[in-house]
């Protein structure tokens, strides 16, 4: 059900977004979203040249995959304003839960919008992605 | 950096859903879309993203005759000079340490986007795991076939002295 007009300060939705990430997803965001960085996608690369660990997900595909705990919220073609902010990598292995909290509910032109502050955190309890989003909901 | 001719279709969306983990059928069956609020299939959020297949130059591509950074026989296909103190994260086209959308409307299959970027504000920090850390953020404007604003999208990159590590 898509978030209702009568949505109040504090309402909250949480969703795990991935369990176990695994190299293979994230190769296929690499070929769906066309960035073939290959620090997402090629062990000996990211291991050996860029001096990482492991490979790691694409910014985006943690942010397309919180996309998905947001749109499940409020509904599809709702949203008017999603930002994020990468605070820490994610690696294979991962997982993620993505959480919304409203933070305001507000007219603008005879709408009403809610905004929404974002956390994806990984199993670890760290925090990896922080957002904030706006959603017509009425 | 401007992409002339982004066609958004119907195929696309459904990788591109099937790579994030959404299973909503409003990204895949055009039926079912018809009868929701929205009434046809629309690209997930950050779909606007993918834009970079349609980009000529996108640098992240391994492009036929070109060498490529990734491994192959050996573990980096270009061999590059790197500057003392610089980190592997620069070598490879920094970090993307945020990304902002602002929705004017959603993109449909039959959408054809033109987009174009322009860089915005630059700035430094000190980061206490990665040395002085150097931000640029960049504006991209998609436009639909009438010409009409889309999606306004905002990135910022980093890039860093020293990797970054756990």
């Amino acid at each position: 059900m898509p978030l209702a007009a009568t949505t109040k300060v504090g309402d909250s939705y949480e969703e795990t977004i991935v369990e176990n990430l695994s190299r293979t997803q994230i190769v296929q965001y690499a070929g769906a979203s066309g960035d073939y960085n290959p620090i997402h996608t090629d062990e000996v690369f990211a291991t050996q040249v860029a001096g990482y660990p492991t490979v790691f997900a694409h910014g985006m595909l943690t942010m397309g995959m919180t996309g998905k705990m947001l749109t499940n919220y409020v509904g599809d073609g709702r949203l008017t304003y999603y930002g994020v902010r990468f605070v820490r990598q994610v690696w294979p292995g991962d997982t993620l839960v993505a959480r919304a909290e409203v933070s305001a509910v507000r007219t603008e032109d005879g709408a009403t919008l809610a905004d929404l502050v974002i956390t994806t955190t990984n199993d670890k309890g760290e925090v990896v992605m922080t957002g904030d989003a706006t959603a017509r909901i009425g | 950096m401007t992409i002339e001719r982004f066609p958004v279709e119907a195929s696309h969306i459904l990788m591109f859903a099937r790579s994030i983990g959404d299973t909503n059928p409003i990204y895949e069956d055009a039926e079912y879309a018809k009868g929701t609020e929205v009434g046809s299939i629309v690209a997930p959020p950050t779909f606007a993203q993918s834009s970079a297949q349609f980009d000529p130059d996108y640098f992240l591509r391994p492009k036929p005759g070109q060498a490529w950074f990734g491994s192959a026989r050996e573990a980096t296909g270009v061999k590059r000079e790197k500057k003392d103190g610089e980190s592997s994260g620069a070598a490879a086209g920094g970090l993307h340490a945020e990304q902002h959308f602002t929705f004017h409307r959603h993109l449909r299959p039959g959408d054809v986007l033109t987009a174009t970027t322009k860089p915005g504000n630059t700035w430094e920090k000190e980061g206490k795991r990665s040395g002085k850390l150097m931000f640029s953020e960049t504006i991209t404007e998609y436009r639909d076939q009438t010409g009409e604003l889309v999606i306004t999208a905002r990135g910022v990159g980093v890039r860093t002295e020293r990797v970054i590590e756990q």
